[in-house]
């Protein structure tokens, strides 16, 4: 049974492409307000997982709880309204959109006013609208994007694309947010300025962090358990910097 | 002042294309296909107008907005039953085949309830045509159609760029797994681009019929095939694109009606279209192409 204070709970997870188990009996259990960090190779499953559990795929078994609610096998808009929100590894911002409005999509759902409304222009149009725009920049300051909310994504540099993809993820107001491989491609500055922003969200949205990270620096510094998958298979899991020690996975990691 | 004249149809005509070019240039920017049956909607909506209108003697207004009406059901309708089924199919030509068959679908369903004969369309313009000048006249039709289509395209343009339903298509038309992953119903996004786009189908036939009064169960695939043409000219998935691309097909058609030869005048509307597509083949306003590695 799940605890009272349990977020997440990943029994018995996986799914298989052809012949290939790229997920394989995964199971996880993560508390409310932590930040865990899911690490492996290459190839170990860790995207999978993360689509798993956002609803892109379908497990062939086993469940996931959020909240002690059910959410195996739901549709990937149902999940994000149960408050699971995730960035991407391969940054996929709406790249044509302003920072501002990239923002306000993930605010989608917490705001409505009708279609009517909106072609008049009436007043219920504009104070949502208005809202809405007050609530994103309030997201955007927090990240240090206020100055750039009239740009397109694509003309942020790289560092701060990577941040918008998390204010976007949180104008969702999840629950738990998953971020892939935040750090990649961030110089030790930006990532040592990632870090600190990470756990500085965690406490000011009362979230749970679930990361992958391929940056050892990153994960010791701010995930508080671990597991460690390695092809599709959990190879160890536990606090972190027990399993930074474990032998196995020092093997893994750096090969034979 | 003949020149002028002939610019000011070729404007027109060219409004009509511009505003039939964004149904087809929205379902392609959203969804990624190429809505083939468009045009005949645009006979369907006619149809109706023709029938409150002409037949039931009920005021003009009701038609139009009835015709408005079943154009959106009808094009919801076919997205729901039509594609929608087949949007995770792996080859797009799929959807463009089964496209085509809903367009023959709709043209041999009017054949069988209207018949054959071309029905005398009455034009549903109250406006008269007003004289500038000693040779120019321009009619009310050519008048009503060219200001409809700037207030169309203005608070289309408002309301893509500025609510939230038009936020969310063009986050679909980006990237439609991040936008679902950010709680955007992509469904329910698609299906509002079917209902936009076939509601301008039905005001663009109830202009196109006011102008040429002539209606049969094929009128809507030659115009739906220009304006087909004009958004891949101003660059297919773009709105300002449709609009330029529409006016500038509808001026082209005119002219060459006019001073080369009103039977080849088709012909050179489609040259036009082949020499765009070699020299600029994402159109005039058409994104780059980006490939993905």
């Amino acid at each position: 049974m799940a605890l009272i204070n349990t977020l997440l709970e990943v029994n018995h997870l996986s799914i298989s492409f052809g012949g290939l188990r790229a997920v394989d009996d995964l199971n996880l259990s993560i508390k409310k307000g932590e930040l865990y960090g899911l690490i492996g190779p290459n190839g170990a499953g860790k995207t999978t997982a993360f689509n798993l559990l956002t609803g892109v795929y379908k497990p062939n078994e086993g469940i996931i709880r959020l909240d002690g609610k059910n959410i195996t096998g739901l549709k990937t808009i149902e999940i994000n309204k149960a408050g699971i929100a995730r960035t991407f590894q391969n940054i996929r911002l709406f790249k044509d959109l302003t920072v501002l409005d990239n923002v306000k999509v993930g605010l989608h759902n917490l705001y409505s006013y009708s279609t009517l409304s909106a072609v008049l222009r009436l007043p219920s149009y504009r104070k949502v609208e208005k809202q809405m725009d007050k609530r994103a920049m309030e997201l955007l300051e927090v990240f240090g994007l206020a100055e750039s909310a009239h740009l397109k994504a694509s003309q942020l540099p790289y560092g701060k694309q990577r941040k918008l993809e998390i204010a976007r993820a949180l104008a969702t107001e999840p629950k738990l947010l998953l971020l892939d491989e935040p750090a990649a491609g961030m110089n030790p500055q930006e990532t040592q300025e990632l870090m600190s922003t990470i756990t500085f969200i965690r406490d000011k949205f009362n979230l749970t962090i679930l990361l992958i990270e391929h940056d050892m620096k990153l994960v010791a510094g701010i995930c508080e358990r671990l597991t460690v998958l390695n092809f599709g298979r959990v190879l160890a899991e536990g606090s972190t910097s027990e399993v930074l020690k474990n032998p196995e996975v020092i093997t893994a990691y750096l090969g034979e | 002042m003949a020149f002028l004249s002939y610019l000011i149809n070729g404007i027109s005509l060219g409004a009509v294309y511009a505003i039939i070019a964004l149904g087809y240039t929205m379902v392609y920017g959203i969804a990624k296909m190429l809505n083939f049956a468009h045009g005949d909607v645009i006979m369907i909506g006619s149809y109706v107008v023709f029938c409150v209108v002409s037949m039931l003697n009920l005021p003009v207004w009701l038609g139009i907005l009835i015709s408005v009406l079943v154009c959106t059901i009808l094009g919801v309708t076919i997205e729901a039953i039509a594609y929608r089924p087949l949007r995770q199919a792996t080859s797009s030509l799929t959807v463009l085949i089964t496209a085509i068959g809903v367009s023959y679908f709709l043209q041999n369903v009017a054949l069988l309830i209207f018949g054959a004969n071309t029905k005398a369309f009455s034009s549903v313009v109250p406006l008269d045509a007003v004289k500038i000048g000693d040779s120019l006249t321009v009619t009310g039709e050519s008048i009503v159609t060219i200001i409809a289509c700037i207030i169309i395209m203005i608070v289309l343009t408002l309301f893509v760029n500025k609510t939230k339903a038009g936020r969310a298509m063009l986050a679909v038309s980006e990237d439609k797994g991040a936008a679902q992953l950010m709680g955007i119903n992509v469904n329910k996004t698609i299906s509002l681009t079917f209902a936009i786009g076939s509601a301008l189908a039905a005001i663009a036939g109830v202009l196109l019929c006011s102008a040429y009064p002539s209606l049969t169960p094929y009128t809507g695939s030659m115009p739906g095939i220009k304006a087909f043409v004009a958004a891949v000219f101003g660059g297919i998935g773009s709105i300002p694109g449709a609009f330029i691309g529409g006016i500038i097909l509808g001026i082209i058609e005119n002219l060459s009606k006019a001073y080369i030869s009103s039977q080849l005048s088709d012909a050179i509307v489609f040259c036009v279209l082949i020499i765009v597509l070699v020299v600029k083949p994402t159109g005039l306003l058409g994104k780059k192409l980006q490939e993905k590695v």
